[in-house]
């Protein structure tokens, strides 16, 4: 039996239902940069910072910013409790994968609104 | 627990269904996106940071052959896993759950998925 203690909502449903929201979260953030590079060709820098410099752009780039770092937390999670046994080596792997998804939205938040 | 039931753990007679291989890939690709994460920001950092660092990641993905062939290998990683994600939430609520109509669906992912990875390629070559 896995306990769990260390997961992102110290529930099952609620990480089940986590990794839902935020795959959704991050598919249509995917879909719309898939559409906007197919829709710009030959992408100059002003469109880009542009695109980026907007509000709403902003809001979205930052909701899949920190949808990537449950659903990575998360997702990681479960594949670190199913293949990592040994408890110091489980909990090594976690710690690691919560510092990166850390470093990644610090990393993101400045470079989304810092530029 | 009953010792004497069969085991079998002769791994190479046992047969990998495609659902169960989408399952296995969209887990491999999971991680290695994680893994690419890395180059996602690197590249999303530079482009945004100054004209400069936005040729720079256009002359790598145009001209790099090792930089697309990453950015192919993420994209198409990035692809396998969204249209195995859409199944999995897709059969979560309650469709393609029979032994046929889930075997279609595997077949549907991994055909599209197999397309897209092209498609990633022509576009970066
Ligand atoms: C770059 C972005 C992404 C990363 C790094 C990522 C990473 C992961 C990882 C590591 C897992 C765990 C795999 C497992 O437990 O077998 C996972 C699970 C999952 N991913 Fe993603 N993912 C990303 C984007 C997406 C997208 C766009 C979708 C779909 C629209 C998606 C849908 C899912 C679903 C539904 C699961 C849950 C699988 C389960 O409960 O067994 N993911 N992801």
């Amino acid at each position: 039996m896995v306990t769990s203690i260390t997961s992102f909502g110290r529930s099952g449903l609620y990480d089940w239902l986590v990794q839902r929201i935020t795959a959704l979260v991050l598919g249509c953030y995917t879909v719309f940069l898939v559409v906007f590079f197919l829709s710009n060709p030959g992408l100059n820098f002003q469109d880009w910072t542009s695109l980026h410099a907007q509000l709403p752009v902003r809001i979205f780039s930052l909701m899949a910013l920190f949808s990537l770092g449950a659903h990575c937390w998360i997702g990681l999670w479960s594949v670190s409790t199913d293949y990592i046994k040994p408890f110091g080596y489980r909990f090594l792997f976690q710690v690691v994968v919560g510092a990166a998804m850390f470093i990644y939205i610090v990393w993101g938040i400045q470079l989304l609104w810092g530029f | 627990m009953s010792k004497k039931r069969p085991v079998n753990l002769d791994l190479t007679t046992i047969q990998l269904p495609l659902p169960a291989l989408t399952s296995i890939l969209h887990r491999v690709t999971g991680v290695m996106l994680f893994v690419g994460l890395i180059f996602f920001f690197y590249v999303f950092d530079l482009s945004l940071a100054n004209e400069a660092g936005f040729n720079t990641v256009k002359s790598l993905l145009t001209q790099h052959f090792g930089a697309k062939f990453i950015a192919w290998g993420l994209l198409t990683a990035l692809s396998f896993h969204l249209l195995a994600g859409v199944k999995h939430l897709i059969m979560d609520f309650g469709y393609a759950e029979t032994l046929k109509s889930a075997n279609l669906a595997a077949k549907v992912v991994l055909s599209s998925c197999v397309i897209l990875s092209i498609l990633v390629g022509v576009w970066l070559w």
